[in-house]
């Protein structure tokens, strides 16, 4: 996984913002959103024209609830298709990523302004 | 170390909704063993001159370029970089160091859920690591020939520690042979090792 496959990606995916080097990114979680869809990708979970289907898909449905689409969004659309692809596959259903994004949440709160934020068993509710 | 420095206990970090999903991401795939964190990390790195507006650059060329705003930088830099667009979460200082050929200034950092990455673009990987911390401290010359560059034995090195309040942007020393250069080539000297003191700007040769 490296520039090349990145490179790939772009030519491969409709409507990734880039520039004659690759892609460009406005914030750091748009870069990790791209990371993570390009090491799923080398590990076989979905090809591109797969992946390129199911943002297509992801982007109507957002156009249908009003997304203005000025590409600003291009990424959230990128994140919501993570999600719904690793519950397609199998790999963590929609539960298991609200249980995580809880805890994350939790971990955020109880740490102090200007230190890292970790994320401890403690952070996740007992399952009900 | 001067300025405020009050602690707000009662103060916590935040996250947006985009960046909890995002981590809920990445730990579930970490811990189900599709992705490796380390490999995702140097991946992202690759990106560190694309992400975000890369303020902290036209900041820098700005101070080299117009004396008055070099000044006001120095003075109070939390308005000066408001000037160029960027005003950080509230509470939040930003403090410019001055490099000169006496002096050169280091930060280190905790990379907590503030670091002001619109101003100094994305933090490097190892920047986190507790050996470069405890490095940077005791050894600062040494961490700089790590990185490989040698600051002569009359230049002496100060480091920073980021607090939760205050935030530090170097201001790297102009290189030679960028007279009457606009302030647009100048930022594409700046780099963000450079404004985070483990690096100095690009040559004009590197960038022709």
């Amino acid at each position: 996984m490296d520039a090349t496959a990145a490179l790939g990606a772009t030519r491969a995916v409709p409507g990734v913002p880039s520039d004659d080097d690759g892609p460009v990114f406005r914030e750091p979680w748009e870069a990790q959103a791209f990371a993570m869809a390009l090491a799923l990708h080398a590990r076989g979970l979905f090809t591109w024209n797969e992946w390129a289907e199911s943002l297509a898909e992801e982007i109507k449905r957002a156009q249908a609830r009003g997304d203005p689409d000025t590409g600003e969004t291009y990424y959230r659309h990128w994140l919501a298709t993570l999600e719904r692809l690793i519950a397609a596959k199998g790999v963590a259903t929609s539960e298991t990523l609200h249980r995580y994004r809880d805890a994350w949440d939790h971990a955020a709160d109880r740490t102090p302004h200007g230190s890292p934020i970790e994320l401890k068993p403690e952070d996740f509710r007992p399952a009900s | 170390m001067t300025g405020p420095n009050h602690h707000h206990d009662h103060d916590h970090s935040e996250l947006s909704e985009t960046e909890l999903r995002v981590r809920a991401l990445e730990t579930i795939l970490t811990e189900k063993g599709y992705v490796d964190p380390a490999a995702l990390d140097l991946l992202i790195e690759t990106y560190e001159t694309k992400v975000g507006p890369r303020n902290g650059a036209r900041v820098v060329a700005r101070a080299w370029a117009d004396p008055a705003y070099r000044a006001r930088l120095l003075k109070d830099a939390t308005p000066a970089i408001a000037e160029l667009g960027y005003a950080g979460r509230q509470g939040e200082h930003i403090v410019a160091l001055e490099n000169t050929p006496r002096l050169h200034n280091m930060v280190v950092c905790t990379l907590c859920s503030c670091y002001p990455w619109p101003v100094l673009g994305l933090p490097p990987v190892w920047y986190k690591s507790a050996p470069y911390r405890s490095k940077a401290v005791k050894d600062p010359r040494g961490v700089l020939r790590d990185f490989g560059f040698e600051l002569p034995e009359s230049t002496k090195i100060r480091v920073w520690d980021s607090t939760a309040e205050i935030r530090y942007l170097v201001l790297p020393v102009c290189p030679p042979g960028t007279d009457g250069w606009s302030e647009e080539r100048l930022a594409d000297l700046v780099t963000r090792d450079s404004m985070i003191g483990t690096g100095l700007p690009k040559e004009p040769d590197e960038i022709a």
